[in-house]
């Protein structure tokens, strides 16, 4: 038993040895650079980079498994947005309790999940289409019942799940680790987990083996929409408030994260240990770029060329062994 | 150097990480001749001819092509000398119509403006020199497997190459087909072609190869005269020792009738099929390519949209709405075409082996790895599949071993009726001969076997009887005393 764990750790190094040696050369950097050099390893950069990074952890959870089915889903963006204006929406203007609105929010992610999900297993609709579809429909839906205007909402609860400590951990980060070990053992622990495989892997030989290809892409999706739903929560409650244009551009970050990750855009292959790394990758360089005082539009050329350079790393590795 | 040689590669060796794929080899093709290129799946055949191709290059060795040394680095450089290669797996565009993709890349006319007439009339013309009756606007998509085949020779032709090389192409042809493709062959040979044929199928050689050069384990051990040698020589040559028993079999009193189906029909192409399956029988079903034998197959494997008809397990009625239900049932069916219906490609020989089977060790958020381990193990044994590990990638194993851990993994769900849909197709003789034996050894412990088969000498030496379609419909049922060639085909024809 303890040498199948020794050998699963070595495994976990030897797959992912690329991005690993990635994201110490960053760290590495960070300590060296002037400008970073005193403010990053500190705890309250560390627990900052956590917090702010929890809610891509949710959706980079759903976006594995979604692109191991060999699918995408590009809403997730916003459904943050609508989920977090449900939230406020449902205690500022219907005096709902707090823990109702969270719950609310939280099912509206779900009900997206369960559009995406049920028009992708019925019709032949590409779930990019689908989900892009269902992108703007989020997002217009957002917009309409706030009247494009932030829904703010001071109260302390609502403030907690956002901003709030565990003892001396940011409340996001705590449940950004229970997410992560949930999906882990959903993917891995689970027939569900080997089905997805399967199905991303090969959809008619899924069909074969008796899996139940509609149901297990249902479950994927609806899943997501949840976590997408979850992450709208917590950025509407670190914002105290619940913006209609929040997670803008947030499925590309999801969607980078398991891609450097290593996972496969076309299917079959991937691991969350991998977008674990992903995350923390795109996570360290948002924080890292700020902390130097890149100029913001700069940014984002930078965070293109090294999912790029990630990505082609992992490419030529792959390319060596043959695979 | 007495003899001129069309085509000569000389002490080719090439190697992967931790594999020694060929060493050493050494491939004379004359020009107007069909040379076979025999060996077990695993033995270098499609390495050599990736080297040839230009995919691959090579770590030692000389290609001398008209008695030239010439250096093929990339495809666009085998092509320049006058190398083609027809692959396996077929390489056509479906959306796009018979003379866009002969000339794909190498488009009449300017770069802006392309010259769609004319592009269809050469290509038609190319089409009718070899007598194939296709129209070259047609969508490939719109074309039997057959005749896309067809088209990949005609294209392949097309760039004046001296050498064609032929990947299996007869893997997925009907008989009649064959004859049309042996043809166009001849006809190739004549204006001073040499082809390399590829293929597992020994009465092909002698019908269309004149010398056949033999591979094992990356090494060539031998070039014969097609007339001048025999089948049994030749196997032996490919495996290294005698095969005493092809097909092994042993005919035993069949026990009570395990499967009765009544008029089974999909709505398509399966359209009134009635047979039993006797407990402890092997039951082979003939027919030509589109008889419906798979699909009524499917049908009662819950595959089919609308399946109408009756099937009785151990005498009751059973309703099975998917695979799932089959397998309640003790139905297990190994698909016909492996690579779109049974691997998971990227995936590892255990997760191949286990997928079916998943409830054995994976319970309460708790997979039992060990266990894991020693269902794949037990099934790589029994079958004696050849792989390096659990965990080697199943995409890199051959054919033969990819089949092997296939039927191992519908194995696994101990069935007591086993279907079996073309259980040897892309798979060499050793292999063939492992697979023969263990269905008689499954059998012998009281499993059911249905075989479909396109080849026949299977057919009738594995088969206790022998069911014949034709359009969807049993055309007869010939005990295994009766069942031979012409019987059979009179049966499938009628």
């Amino acid at each position: 038993m303890a040498s199948r764990v020794k050998n699963g750790i070595v495994k976990y190094f030897k797959d992912n040895i690329g991005i690993i040696i990635a994201l110490i050369a960053m760290c590495v950097f960070m300590l060296i650079y002037p400008k970073t050099r005193t403010t990053f390893m500190t705890p309250k950069n560390l627990f900052n980079i956590l917090r702010q990074n929890a809610s891509n952890m949710f959706l980079a959870t759903g976006m594995t498994m979604v692109i191991i089915l060999g699918g995408i889903e590009l809403s997730v963006g916003s459904v943050i947005a609508l989920s977090g204006c449900v939230a406020a929406g449902s205690v500022v203007y219907f005096h709902l309790p707090i823990v109702v609105g969270f719950i609310l929010a939280i099912l509206v992610g779900a009900l997206v999940g369960v559009f995406n999900g049920f028009v992708i297993c019925k019709t032949d609709i590409p779930p990019f289409i689908v989900t892009l579809a269902s992108m703007n429909i989020a997002k217009g839906i957002a917009l309409v019942i706030t009247g494009g205007a932030p829904i703010r909402c001071m109260e302390p609860l609502f403030k907690w799940p956002g901003a709030g400590y565990i003892g001396p951990f940011p409340v996001p980060a705590v449940l950004m680790i229970i997410i992560f070990i949930i999906a882990v053992f959903m993917v891995n622990r689970t027939q569900l987990g080997r089905h997805i495989y399967a199905v991303g892997g090969n959809a008619q030989a899924a069909k074969f083996s008796g899996i139940n290809v509609e149901k297990v892409k249902f479950i994927v999706y609806t899943y997501t929409g949840i976590m997408a739903g979850i992450a709208g929560v917590i950025i509407a409650s670190r914002l105290y408030s619940g913006q209609p244009t929040a997670g803008d551009g947030a499925e590309m970050d999801a969607i980078a994260a398991v891609v450097v990750g290593g996972t496969s855009m076309s299917g079959g292959s991937g691991t969350l240990g991998g977008t674990l790394i992903g995350v923390l990758i795109i996570g360290i360089l948002n924080n890292g770029l700020n902390l130097m005082g890149v100029d913001s539009n700069w940014q984002y050329i930078v965070k293109g060329l090294v999912i790029l350079l990630a990505v082609y790393v992992d490419w030529v590795r792959n390319k060596k062994a043959g695979r | 150097m007495s003899e001129k040689y069309l085509l000569e590669m000389k002490g080719i060796s090439k190697s992967f990480p931790g594999v020694k794929a060929l060493q050493n080899v050494n491939l004379q093709l004359k020009a107007g001749e069909v040379h076979a290129l025999l060996g077990e799946n695993g033995a270098g055949k499609s390495t050599l001819i990736k080297v040839l191709g230009g995919i691959y290059h090579a770590e030692e060795g000389e290609i001398f092509i008209d008695g030239q040394k010439t250096e093929i680095n990339d495809v666009v450089a085998a092509r320049h000398a006058g190398v083609s290669i027809v692959h396996q797996e077929l390489v056509l565009v479906p959306y796009m119509t018979v003379a866009e993709n002969i000339f794909l890349g190498r488009e009449p006319g300017t770069k802006m403006n392309v010259d769609r007439v004319k592009m269809s009339r050469d290509a038609q013309e190319l089409l009718d020199a070899y007598e194939m009756n296709i129209n070259a606007d047609t969508l490939v998509e719109k074309l039997t497997i057959a005749q896309q085949q067809m088209v990949e020779i005609v294209k392949a032709i097309s760039f004046n190459s001296k050498i064609l090389v032929m990947d299996e192409p007869t893997s997925s042809i009907s008989d009649k087909e064959v004859g049309f493709l042996f043809e166009t062959m001849r006809t190739l040979t004549k204006k001073g072609v040499g082809i390399i044929y590829i293929s597992h199928k020994m009465s092909e050689l002698e019908e269309i190869c004149d010398r056949v050069t033999v591979m094992r384990d990356g090494q060539t051990v031998g070039t014969r005269v097609v007339k001048e040698t025999n089948k049994d020589a030749l196997i032996a040559l490919m495996v290294g020792r005698e095969l005493t028993n092809y097909y092994t079999r042993d005919f035993l009193e069949p026990g009570e009738v395990i499967l009765k189906c009544d008029h089974i029909s999909d709505g398509k192409m399966a359209k009134d099929a009635s047979f039993e399956l006797h407990k402890g029988e092997i039951i082979g079903f003939a027919g030509l390519v589109g008889a419906g034998r798979s699909e009524t197959m499917k049908a009662i494997f819950g595959l089919a949209d609308h399946m109408t008809g009756d099937v009785y397990v151990k005498g009751k009625k059973v309703n099975i709405k998917s695979p799932v239900d089959a397998l309640k049932y003790g139905i297990a069916l190994v698909p016909e075409s492996r690579k779109e219906e049974g691997l998971y490609k990227v995936q590892s020989v255990r997760f191949n082996s286990t997928i079916e089977v998943l409830g054995q060790f994976i319970k309460n958020l708790h997979v039992d790895g060990k266990k894991e381990e020693e269902i794949t193990q037990k099934y790589i044994d029994m079958m004696a599949t050849k792989t390096p590990s659990q965990e080697q990638v199943i995409g890199n194993l051959s054919g033969g071993n990819q089949q092997k851990v296939m039927i191992g993994r519908w194995l696994a769900t101990h069935p007591e009726i086993l279907i079996l849909d073309e259980p040897t197709r892309g798979v060499d003789v050793g292999a063939k001969a492992e697979i023969y034996s263990i269905m008689n050894d499954l059998v012998k412990e009281g499993m059911s076997i249905i075989m479909i088969s396109s080849e026949l000498p299977e057919i009738i030496n594995m088969s206790d009887r022998v069911y014949v379609m034709n359009e969807g419909r049993v055309t007869g049922c010939l005990n295994h005393e009766e069942a031979e060639q012409e019987a059979i085909m009179q049966l499938a024809a009628k």
